[in-house]
């Protein structure tokens, strides 16, 4: 459309917010070089859900797709926020795995293959509890192997938000990119007013949510890098970006000695004002802190 | 849950290390010391109860954000200090864990607890690739995202055949309350879901586990049952300086091709489809 009707960019802004976990992860590839692997018409399905009288789905809500993004070989792994919770199982935690040890198979034969992961997701899924907690502990295990030698990129977009342990899998990313409308924590409003009360956190007040786990204060204080809007062109951009930075000289979750001082240097006599955390960290950070 | 989480993660460090107390600098909840193992010394790591903790939601022997960059620290110093080591004269790293669960307080979040969580999971993680052979003794409690920061990221995890020994995603009252289900009944699941369990019997069906270790009264062990873990462990990290330094063991486990058919079954397809790409 051309500018002289006048139209805002929201208006013809395509959201990718609304877009299924499937094409959420063709969307970021490289027009026509997606193709889905272990997808849903080969059928491997949670054995744990039907036998506790949930139903199962095709592809266990996660989508993984392998191509190119800015012309680099790149996997992307997209969680289904719509089946149960974008919860990781035992099927939807070994596709992870299993795609982020083959990309590190290949980056480190030469040829770098970055992880995208779109995570939307509460964390392990009950019904598979201990098995959903031990792939979860693989998955940071193979990002943090893969990141040696290409980068992983994690987008949070929203709705459902980023939690439990999976927050840590967005922890030990090369690059995390949000929207205002994604949370990243790892413990969720309800988690926190159900074991430590109310008093603690009211996990019905949305704009306390929001200045804790929101898209603006995660990249605001440093513990994500790009805000971006609920646009595919906009995420699509970001991430090709990041794939062609590579992996960072240093990642976040190996600056110790910085987060360690910033915790010690918290007043934890009182609840902690996000906002002027975020102040302190970000003035630190243009002093030559943080990434 | 138990009354006593903590305690049996104090009384085996001390067994151990012979030695209780933290480091200067870091906070009363994490210890850390070396100790011997056969004829080498390796580092012992702990997360305790710290009931003086400037944390809040952090006293009860949860891993909050103090002790998460206080064990990724005291991790990154070993593996600063043993870099130009080969790999067999690593240091081995021994995480033993008793832990209630992740700290659930607002500070935390606000704080980034995940990253400080991801910081504890990188170290120990970057210590098993360095080639240090890092092992998880569970004497007791091991909840959530406090084994993903203390311990999981382990070579091998040795586990007491104890029933005052739980390793689970979420607490019983917890997941009771949010998947609907009385305690009972979640307690009958678990037994025919073996995922579902908090009986450590069950969860070794799951191949994650290396070995179960018995022993009578892990809060007042024998001499020759410190004897017998010693053992343990020094064969625990012999088998870890034989084998990968990735968590492969645990899908390829005699128990894991049982319980994980479902695992493999999507690696060997996920390998296969992934060449003709």
């Amino acid at each position: 459309m051309s500018e002289s009707t006048f139209v805002p960019s929201f208006v013809n802004r395509r959201s990718f917010i609304e877009l299924d976990g499937r094409a959420r992860a063709q969307s970021l590839l490289d027009e026509g070089t997606g193709k889905e692997l272990v997808g849903p018409f080969d059928r491997i399905e949670s054995p744990w859900l039907p036998m506790q009288d949930a139903v199962p789905q095709a592809d266990d809500g996660c989508i993984v797709m392998k191509g190119r993004t800015a012309g680099n070989p790149a996997v992307v792994i997209s969680l289904e926020g719509a089946f149960q919770g974008g919860s990781i199982g035992e099927v939807s935690g070994a596709k992870m795995t299993a795609a982020l040890d083959l990309a590190t198979r290949d980056s480190s034969a030469g040829i770098s293959t970055a992880a995208v992961l779109l995570l939307e997701t509460g964390g392990v899924r009950l019904q598979e509890a201990n098995l959903g907690l031990a792939a979860i502990a693989e998955v940071i295990a193979s990002i943090l192997s893969l990141r040696q030698h290409a980068p992983v990129i994690t987008v949070v977009a929203g709705t459902v938000g980023c939690f439990g342990g999976m927050s840590l899998a967005a922890g030990v990313s090369s690059y995390v990119v949000m929207t205002r409308e994604a949370r990243l924590g790892l413990n969720g409003p309800e988690v926190i007013e159900q074991e430590s009360g109310i008093e603690e956190f009211d996990a019905s007040d949305r704009a306390l949510i929001w200045a804790v786990h929101g898209g603006e204060q995660r990249v605001g204080m440093g513990l994500a890098d790009a805000l971006v809007e609920d646009s595919i062109d906009e995420i699509a951009s970001v991430v090709r970006r990041y794939v062609l930075a590579g992996k960072p000289a240093q990642h976040r979750s190996e600056q110790v000695p910085l987060y360690r001082e910033r915790i010690a240097a918290l007043d934890t006599s009182k609840q902690i004002d996000p906002l002027t955390l975020r102040e302190q960290w970000v003035l630190r950070d243009s002093q030559g802190g943080a990434r | 849950m138990s009354e006593y989480v903590g305690l049996r993660g104090r009384a085996w460090f001390r067994t151990l290390t012979g030695n209780d107390q933290p480091r200067t600098g870091d906070p009363g909840s994490v210890l850390t010391a070396d100790g011997q193992v056969g004829r080498e010394t390796a580092v012992f790591l702990c997360v305790v109860p710290n009931p003086d903790s400037r944390f809040p939601c952090a006293r009860d022997g949860q891993v909050g954000l103090e002790e998460a960059y206080a064990l990724a620290n005291r991790i990154r110093e070993t593996i600063d200090d043993d870099r130009d080591k080969p790999k067999p004269e690593k240091r081995p790293i021994i995480a033993i864990i008793d832990v209630k669960s992740q700290a659930y307080g607002r500070r935390e979040e606000t704080a980034g607890i995940f990253l400080a969580a991801a910081a504890a999971a990188d170290a120990y993680a970057s210590a098993r690739m360095a080639g240090h052979p890092v092992i998880s003794l569970v004497a007791g409690h091991a909840f959530s995202g406090g084994f993903l920061t203390h311990g999981y990221q382990a070579n091998r995890i040795l586990a007491f055949d104890d029933s005052g020994v739980t390793i689970h995603a979420m607490h019983k009252e917890a997941a009771a309350r949010i998947t609907r289900r009385s305690v009972s009944d979640l307690e009958r699941l678990g037994h025919q879901i073996a995922p579902m369990s908090y009986d450590v019997r069950d969860y070794a069906k799951l191949g994650t586990l290396h070995k179960l270790l018995y022993v009578n009264n892990p809060i007042e062990p024998t001499e020759s049952e410190v004897f017998e873990v010693k053992q343990a462990i020094a064969d625990a990290i012999a088998d870890a300086r034989t084998g990968a330094e990735d968590l492969g063991n645990r899908l390829n486990s005699p128990a894991a091709k049982e319980t994980r058919k479902a695992s493999r079954t999507v690696r060997a397809l996920m390998e296969k489809q992934w060449v003709t790409v």
